[in-house]
């Protein structure tokens, strides 16, 4: 049992607060570095589209932003029912911390996706079942977020949050199959398992900056998880001899 | 190409330097934001711990 003694310790907050501090460098600088490889591919080598003309370089941000609004949604539901199962304050200050990083990449896949369909479709919006269910992701995060905030006890708030994030997880697998289930105007997937109908420089340029995104995400929830910390621990012994709160 | 070429997009440069330029404010505004978090924390802290010591 000695090995799951030392895990659970990185999940108490007090030894979590100083490693999370260390390891935001680790991910900040290669997401930066990466995001500038994967544009540069993207805008430099990347061909111009037959179809598309240059619009198609929209999808180096959509298509990226659009995976992780999905990931980052499932991720903080898992983290949600870890906190209401277990009772672990860290999990549930996870949730909290991933909810508004989450939030935003929805609205960059929402908006990112509004650019290019005027253009191609000849419309911002359409009421499309892929469209309309990623709209209701990001009606969740922000859900999750405004129920956390009208909740005072944070224990509570915490329960009452992760019911929302449980059992708006089923939404994930409906925007991810919506354009199977539904004859949508969102056109499928270009990569697949079987094999690509895209070049070889678009797949790098896309796949760079969803690695760039997610090591920006994990170093911007680590950043906020260590403030939630900040806030939910105050009355600590621990945080009270932090040296960063001493004049 | 020149680059008034490129950031024409042959047409399209409204929407996807629109498309890029929203997704960098997105994420300069998160940056400042949780930054400005800690910095309220830490005040916040700090109050506690002088009213503590008072």
């Amino acid at each position: 049992m000695r090995l799951a003694i030392n895990w659970f310790k990185y999940s108490a907050p007090t030894t979590f607060y100083g490693l999370a501090g260390k390891l935001i460098p680790f991910f900040a600088w290669p997401a930066a570095i990466l995001f500038a490889l994967g544009l540069y591919i993207g805008f430099f080598v990347a061909p111009t589209d037959a179809v598309q003309s240059e619009a198609y370089r929209i999808m180096f941000i959509h298509v990226p932003a659009s995976i992780l609004s999905m990931f980052i949604y499932l991720i903080m539901a898992g983290y949600a029912a870890l906190g209401l199962i277990f009772k672990t304050r860290l999990s549930s200050m996870m949730a909290s911390a991933l909810a508004p990083t989450g939030a935003l990449f929805a609205f960059i896949s929402l908006w990112t996706g509004a650019l290019w369909g005027k253009p191609m479709w000849g419309a911002w919006w359409v009421w499309d079942a892929r469209l309309t269910s990623e709209l209701i992701l990001l009606f969740l995060y922000l859900g999750f977020i405004a129920l956390q905030a009208s909740i005072e006890d944070p224990r509570r708030a915490d329960r009452a949050s992760a019911l929302l994030a449980i059992v708006g997880s089923v939404n994930v697998p409906i925007i991810y199959y919506s354009v199977q289930w539904w004859n949508t105007l969102h056109q499928g997937s270009s990569i697949k398992f079987s094999g690509t109908s895209m070049h070889v420089a678009m797949q790098q340029s896309m796949f760079t900056v969803l690695v760039a995104c997610w090591l920006y995400v994990i170093a911007v929830v680590l950043a906020r998880v260590r403030s939630i910390i900040l806030e939910r621990e105050s009355n600590t012994q621990w945080v009270k001899e932090l040296a960063e709160t001493k004049q | 190409m020149n680059w008034s070429e490129f950031f024409a997009m042959n047409g399209y440069g409204f929407y996807v330097w629109g498309s890029y330029g929203v997704a960098l404010l997105v994420f300069i505004v998160e940056i400042l934001m949780v930054r400005h978090r800690r910095t309220l924390a830490l005040r916040q802290l700090r109050l506690l711990n002088e009213s503590g010591e008072a």
